[in-house]
């Protein structure tokens, strides 16, 4: 708690930034007032655009050279920093304060050795010595628990992993000892097990080292498992902030409320309590409204009130809690955040994709002396072994891994993009796991269709909307006619709820999400069978994402469409998805209905995934498994069971040697495992709900 | 960029006022277009300007601004032949603009087409091609030049080819650089996964994307090859006479320079300030596309 004598080591009040661009000056980042106490991590939470990282670097003082400070003062442990002069500004950055990015490839030297990196901050900041440096980084990567401190520190960054690096980057920026560590999202590069690893271990060093910590984060769930205090910013504002248990529990501003509503906590169903997306766009920087900058999204909006003018913070309840809404005591907040469209579930039908023994192998060359002294000169990447499932009408089926499992690759054999080594993809019973694209009929093609990850890459920028889906509809036939074919543009356009003069729109005039939508009509334009969707809301803004997923489901209701859902994500999965495979290294190592799989008996890396899924649920209890390690390299895998290196149920001198076998442990619950039946039938489930409070 | 503006709907003149706007934003791109458009406009007018002939003698060693005998001025004097030098140097730029265009469009579109197959189709297509465009680029330009146009004579045609070999390759490194880093784009992928034929992908959906790098490198290489035309001029394998060429008029001239110095100075200013212009150009282009 704040105690007056204790001097905060961060306070930022009224704080204003602002950036010079060819729209004029556009104010990033309003009135902001942030208090941090020594010791104490207090997360920075919002969607993108909304200025959190702007003002990481406004507290940095890195806004480059058209942003500025306009208003407003950040004082460091009680002193100003605008009144410090250039020198002690660079002495107090790097030392007192430190900063971890979110590429950690970014942020060290490729040219340079780890350890030199790591030694210079102490040679610099204090002065060391090169063996006292040496002693200090190799303490500090036993701290960030690195294997092998002495190899790492010899190491040049390209040769260790993401997560590795970051773990790096992590004790780069703890050598100088600062007393105020910024952490701007640390694992959104990073896959969710490699990310669980980080986010223990950030805990555990502020609670060792008395670290005060700004955890910037689009993810609730992990600002929940990190932080003491939230501040919640939309627009360039904070909206709302306090303990987390406060904000989390009795959100008091509806943006925060519309956040909480639109993400797939457990509990959600996507037929039974479909998420809450909140309507309309986050308004531009220099076109912000009048008043509240949250009103034209608001249900609660009262007009005179709330666009009259600047709505200032207000404190609440507890001292610390504070949102920025002029109508905190007018709303229930005990009512649900929004209409909930409840439907009933989707029946699956017929089966269409029978994909069975499917295997692809990639052949590398290896053409070095060795190489061929050992007559191995050809090795292969087995990067799908042994794929076989069914996939029904009108069923959503989650194809769920981290990088490097073999999903991408497997999406691509059905596509025709790549031709599988062994075994058969059946799509109404015939077989096309040989057949590469531009052998199968513009039917064929046109009932398979695929939704892409990255919004701002799916629609080429260079031709117009209507241009982009006209070409896929008179591709696969449907139409012919130029005036038919406008028509069905038009058609595909309202299918996504998009307005139909969005068709003479450049892909650059579209946010995120329309763009997203855009490509979900191009999908749908041949009167797909299956859609492959590869994690196509994954770089959405949460609110956008409920509103994408919602839509997938409508329309998959009304068309019967198979979804195939490619995804890193469990909660959304759990949130979409009737039956879930999940992959490790190439291997399906469980499959099963969405029930089967999120309930014990797991395989242990299942568990281990769900464990690692951060919740924005203070009602959630989470048991925690870690892995160790780093996902292995499809080229050089194992022996005996893929999972077997990170496995925390390890048989010794069986899932080191043997294959495991794939077992059956429900109807229509697989497992790719080595345990006994008594070990599946111990297992308990990773999350509980706590009684309701 | 040209696509940097905000324009909604496609009509050909607002996007030229769009770029125009863009342009107006860099002083150094409206200076190189200034110094370009002259020349252009000079090229364009020649016929219809109250010119003299150029290819007229009619009293030699003039120098700028003498009066002639009917009374008319010679602005810019005239040269040992007695022709009158302005309308040379503007006949002249007629001549270097469309030789300098139409070379470098041809260059572009070999460019293009080699770079293009090279970075989307890669394997054997890219081997072949590339290393065609190293040994091409490990020729001294100028011997290449020389061999071209000395063995199968001096014509437009001739420095079209001899323009082309010089500088499609690279172009061609260009074009397949871009490539590399389009084609992983998800909108290529989308075209793959509905079955578009290669050559569809290539033109259609590849090529547009890289028009913004190009239209600055385009730029720079008119100014080159409007340095190559005056040079291979200089070194008497240019366009075939009378008509005049800024090269060869500096070479006729320069022997007579210490009393009549004008005759050479001018085409060389001449030339460079339509490098300078082209150059100009290109780097405020490039100063644009990098804003934002």
């Amino acid at each position: 708690m704040a105690d007056s004598d204790i001097v905060p080591v961060l306070e930022c009040k009224g704080l204003c930034v602002s950036f010079r661009t060819r729209a004029g000056e556009v104010p990033a980042v309003a009135d902001f007032d942030m208090t941090v106490m020594p010791g104490e991590a207090v997360g920075l939470v919002g969607e993108s655009g909304c200025g959190k990282s702007t003002v990481a670097l406004a507290v940095m003082r890195y806004l480059g050279v058209n942003g500025a400070i306009v208003g407003g003062e950040v004082r460091f442990r009680g002193r100003d920093m605008a009144d410090m002069s250039a020198d002690e500004l660079r002495r107090v950055r790097g030392s007192k304060i430190a900063m971890v990015y979110q590429e950690p490839m970014a942020s060290l030297n490729p040219s340079m050795r780890i350890g030199e990196q790591l030694m210079e901050v102490p040679i610099y900041h204090e002065g060391a010595s090169r063996d006292g440096a040496r002693k200090r980084a190799m303490a500090m990567l036993e701290d960030v628990r690195l294997p092998d401190p002495a190899r790492i520190m010899d190491a040049y960054p390209h040769q260790l992993s993401g997560g590795q690096q970051q773990r790096v980057v992590i004790a780069m920026a703890l050598l100088s000892r600062p007393e105020l560590l910024l952490l701007d999202e640390p694992t959104t590069a990073l896959d969710v097990t490699v990310e669980a690893g980080i986010v223990q271990l950030v805990k555990d060093l502020a609670r060792r080292h008395g670290t005060a910590m700004i955890y910037i984060s689009h993810n609730l769930g992990l600002i929940l498992e990190t932080c003491d205090r939230v501040t919640v910013m939309y627009s360039g504002e904070a909206v709302e902030s306090g303990a987390v248990g406060d904000v989390f529990e009795r959100m008091r501003h509806p943006y925060t409320r519309g956040l909480f509503a639109s993400i797939p906590l457990p509990g959600a169903d996507r037929h039974a309590r479909p998420l809450v997306p909140i309507p309309g766009q986050l308004p531009l920087p220099h076109r912000r409204p009048s008043g509240c900058n949250f009103g034209p999204r608001c249900a609660f909006l009262a007009e005179g009130r709330c666009d009259a003018e600047r709505i200032p913070m207000r404190a609440l309840d507890s001292r610390e809690h504070a949102a920025r809404c002029v109508r905190v005591d007018d709303i229930d907040w005990s009512a649900a955040a929004g209409p909930a469209d409840a439907a009933e579930a989707i029946q699956p039908g017929r089966v269409v994709l029978d994909v069975e023994g499917m295997r692809k192998y990639y052949e590398v060359r290896d053409s070095s002396l060795l190489a061929l002294i050992q007559g191995e000169s050809v090795r292969y990447v087995k990067a799908n072994e042994e794929i076989t499932f069914q996939a029904r009408e009108a069923e959503t089926v989650a194809i769920v891994g981290e990088s490097g499992c073999g999903k991408s690759t497997f999406a691509k054999v059905l596509m025709g993009l790549e031709q599988a080594s062994a075994g058969a993809v059946r799509l109404d019973g015939k077989d096309l796991a040989q057949v590469p694209v531009n052998e199968r009929r513009a039917g064929t093609i046109g009932r398979l269709q695929m939704v892409f990850q990255n919004p701002f890459d799916t629609l080429n920028p260079s031709h117009s909307v209507g241009a982009q889906i006209a070409r896929v509809v008179r591709k696969f036939g449907v139409e012919t006619d130029p005036a038919k074919v406008q028509e069905k543009v038009y058609e595909l356009l309202d299918l996504v709820k998009l307005p139909r003069e969005f068709a003479h729109r450049r892909p650059r005039q579209l946010s995120g999400g329309q763009k997203q939508r855009v490509g979900i009509a191009r999908a749908f334009a041949g009167n797909p069978a299956i859609v492959v969707a590869d994690e196509p809301v994954s770089a959405l803004d949460v609110s956008v994402q409920a509103a994408v997923t919602g839509l997938l489901t409508e329309i998959q209701r009304t068309r019967r469409t198979t979804l195939l859902f490619i995804s890193h994500d469990l909660s959304v999965v759990r949130y979409l998805a009737d039956r879930v495979i999940v992959m490790y290294l190439g291997h399906i190592v469980e499959q099963g209905t969405t029930d089967q799989v999120f309930n014990p008996p797991y395989h242990p890396y299942t568990e281990a995934l769900l464990s690692a899924v951060p919740i924005a649920d203070t009602s959630v209890e989470k048991r925690e498994i870690v892995l160790s390690g780093e996902i292995p390299s499809a080229l050089d895998p194992p022996p005996g069971c893929p999972f077997q290196t990170r496995c925390p149920r390890r048989i010794d001198g069986l899932c080191d040697t043997e294959m495991p076998p794939r077992r059956r442990l429900a109807d229509g619950h697989e497992v790719l495992c080595h345990l006994d039946d008594d070990s599946f039938a111990a297992m308990t489930p990773v999350f509980a709900m706590q009684a309701a409070s | 960029m040209a696509d940097g503006g905000t324009i909604a709907t496609a009509s050909g003149l607002r996007r030229i006022a769009g770029a125009l706007a863009l342009i107006r934003e860099s002083p150094i791109a409206m200076a190189g277009l200034a110094l370009v458009a002259f020349w252009v406009a000079l090229a364009i007018l020649a016929p219809v300007l109250p010119l003299h002939d150029p290819n007229l003698p009619v009293a030699p060693f003039k120098k700028p601004l003498a009066e002639a005998k009917d009374g008319a001025v010679y602005w810019l004097g005239t040269d040992h032949k007695g022709r009158d030098m302005l309308a040379r140097v503007i006949f002249g730029a007629r001549r270097v603009l469309i030789w300098a265009t139409f070379a470098t469009s041809v260059a572009y579109v070999v460019g293009i087409m080699m770079g293009v197959v090279a970075g989307y189709l890669g394997g054997w297509w890219d081997e072949v091609l590339s290393f065609l465009g190293n040994v091409l680029l490990s020729f001294p330009v100028m011997v290449l030049y020389i061999v071209i146009i000395a063995y199968l004579g001096s014509t437009g045609f001739n420095i079209v080819l001899a323009v082309t070999f010089a500088s499609a390759p690279g172009i061609m490194r260009i074009v397949r650089g871009l490539v590399l880093d389009l084609k992983t784009r998800d909108y290529i992928l989308a075209a793959q996964t509905r079955g578009e034929a290669p050559l569809y992908i290539m033109l259609v959906e590849l090529l547009p994307n890289a028009r913004g790098p190009l239209i600055v490198d385009a730029c720079l290489r008119l100014g080159y090859t409007t340095i190559t035309i005056a040079m291979l001029g200089y070194l008497g394998l240019g366009l075939p006479p009378p008509d005049p060429d800024w090269g060869k008029m500096i070479a006729e001239t320069q022997p007579l320079g210490s009393f009549a110095g004008h005759m050479a100075v001018i085409p060389a200013l001449a030339i460079s300030s339509l490098v300078l212009g082209f150059n100009l150009l290109a780097d405020g282009l490039r100063e644009i596309s990098l804003r934002d």
